[in-house]
């Protein structure tokens, strides 16, 4: 006669994903639970693994600027920013002082737009069906504007090493300007909808906490860094561009809960739209290429070049051997490392946590997997 | 219970507004000037006969190999009535691999081909995204005729750049002849094309 207490408890191993529309894409977790409790996740990637960087290889440095592009899609602009200036640093040249000016600007206005995507996207993630209207809306005001200025909505293949490819319109100052106040009041509708609504705060506050030391040795870096509270921003730390010339605050978290690293890129929203701000008043007139030769063939060696990403730390390690086309590209993809700090995170959790926890790192699947 | 009442506020006070979404296929909104949609070949309206030489170097340095290309003889230069010895016969881009980079319009030496504004080529036919010759100079001159597009900076354009040299030897020559002969200066300095082309067969280059 067999009782109960005879048999083995297994634990049950959960699919979820890679065709899950809270997994932001083609990532699929396989998660360990007893009961409704999440016992360890085990992230399977790949599935949208394209070769980026082996086609980097065979295409020559102007071609490359293409597939940063499409790394991290939502980010266009600062992937292909985080490209040139490696590119830049190998040539050694340096882009005049107007194209940086506007490399930030198109920047950080991108970054405002990843983070409106991420607020929309993780308040679905968690129910609320609404701020993902405010979100694109805003978000689609901003890509008027790159369409207007670089030819494009998402794929712009804009900024060249040395420079951008052109200048901006005559109107250019004046459409920001205005996008400014628009896109300001637009994150600070999505602030009052979400931030504080109750059933959102249950959702996020406690929730997939990890402490600083333990977020530093898992590698994360960007919000997922700073919502723990540790202060590392490539743009203060390893300052490039002329974002030494620019007075912001980098908004860190206390907790390094969801609520944390979701409410830090709100005012890491709020800090962009006062940095775009500040360039337009310093904004300088001049050329916006570099002299020098059309066709991109630096000198044989390496280069480490790094920045700051919406999801962290975008690093892009270059190397050439003296011909048009590079060596090797490697990218240190933020998304990538990100996941690293999610089982830490999700461990001990519930199921549908699982889903807030993964939603608050905001993944990008075209940069996890390249 | 405030904050979800302070939400439905915000909610609220875009209630009875417009619209800012668009009804897509019946309603189209107007896209910017420098947008890039799919190529198009340009139309030489002076010389009657696309910018496009052939020369290949778009297709070399398109990121995807979507474009092929064929040049041969001109035979409008044969009769004299244009500068461009060779001219493009075959033209033919996969829009399917077209990624819409704008390269191809960054290397052109002849101003050749732009960015058009056409975004909507959806087709039933299977061979429906391969676009030859005659559909792309049609989007190039309905670029053309919308934006009034004119050839762009003359110093940057190798064909013109090498008009002008061609046209600074000519009225050289003309002014060797004019020294013999005064009658034939006024006509050789302000060089018209078809003049230039007429010279043009005479062996230079």
């Amino acid at each position: 006669m067999t009782t109960e207490s005879q048999f083995e408890t297994v634990d049950m191993m959960l699919n979820m994903g890679p065709q899950h529309p809270a997994t932001h894409g083609v990532f699929r977790m396989v998660l360990k639970v007893d009961g409704e409790k999440v016992i360890d996740v085990i992230p399977h990637i790949g599935y949208l693994h394209r070769g980026t960087e082996r086609l980097a290889e065979v295409e020559t440095y102007g071609q490359v600027i293409t597939l940063f592009d499409r790394v991290d899609y939502i980010a266009n602009l600062n992937n292909e920013l985080a490209f040139v200036r490696a590119g830049e640093q190998i040539m050694e040249v340096e882009a005049p002082e107007r194209a940086q000016y506007i490399r930030v600007i198109l920047a950080e206005l991108n970054r405002v737009a990843s983070h409106l995507l991420f607020i929309g996207t993780y308040a679905i993630d968690l129910g609320a069906m609404t701020p993902v209207m405010y979100g694109f809306r805003e978000r689609e005001r901003i890509q008027n504007l790159f369409e207007h200025v670089t030819g494009a909505r998402m794929m712009h293949n804009y900024m060249r090493i040395g420079g951008v490819k052109a200048d901006v319109p005559d109107d250019f100052v004046p459409w920001v300007r205005q996008l400014i106040g628009e896109v300001r009041k637009g994150v600070e509708e999505c602030d009052k909808l979400l931030s504080t609504n109750e059933v959102f705060l249950g959702r996020t506050r406690g929730v997939g906490v990890i402490d600083g030391p333990t977020a530093i040795s898992c590698g994360l870096t960007g919000p997922s860094l700073r919502g723990s509270g540790v202060a590392y921003d490539v743009r203060k730390d390893d300052p490039y561009e002329i974002y030494p010339y620019l007075n912001y605050k980098v908004p860190v978290g206390e907790n390094g809960d969801c609520w944390d690293r979701y409410y830090l890129r709100m005012l890491e929203c709020y800090e962009s739209l006062s940095m775009i701000e500040q360039c337009l008043d310093q904004f300088p007139e001049g050329p916006i290429m570099a002299a020098g030769r059309r066709i991109a063939r630096p000198p044989a060696g390496e280069v480490f070049s790094h920045s700051e990403n919406p999801r962290g730390d975008l690093g892009v390690y270059l190397v050439s051997d003296g011909t048009d086309k590079p060596y090797r590209v490697k990218i240190r993809p933020p998304s990538f490392c990100n996941l690293v700090g999610l089982a830490t995170m999700t461990r001990g959790s519930y199921i549908a946590d699982a889903v807030a926890i993964l939603g608050s790192l905001d993944i990008v699947l075209g940069e996890v997997d390249r | 219970m405030i904050s979800g009442l302070k939400g439905m506020l915000v909610t609220l006070r875009w209630l009875g507004k417009k619209n800012i979404t668009a009804n897509y296929p019946k309603e189209h909104l107007p896209v910017q000037e420098r947008f890039m949609g799919f190529p198009g070949l340009l139309w030489d309206e002076t010389a009657e006969e696309p910018f496009c030489t052939g020369c290949m170097v778009c297709v070399r340095e398109c990121p995807t190999q979507c474009m092929t290309a064929i040049m041969h003889d001109n035979p409008n230069a044969v009769e004299g009535k244009s500068h461009r010895r060779k001219i493009i016969e075959t033209f033919e881009i996969n829009l399917n691999r077209c990624i819409l980079c704008g390269i191809c319009v960054d290397v052109c030496n002849f101003d050749a081909i732009a960015m058009s504004h056409e975004h909507e080529l959806a087709s039933f036919a299977r061979t429906g995204a391969r676009a030859d010759l005659g559909l792309l100079l049609d989007l190039g001159r309905k670029f053309q005729t919308e934006v009034s597009w004119a050839p762009k900076g003359a110093d940057r354009n190798v064909a013109s750049v090498v008009l002008a040299k061609r046209a600074a030897a000519e009225a050289a020559k003309a002014e060797e002849a004019a020294a013999e002969a005064p009658t034939e200066a006024t006509p050789a300095s302000e060089a018209p094309v078809a003049e230039k082309a007429e010279k043009q067969e005479g062996g230079e280059s």
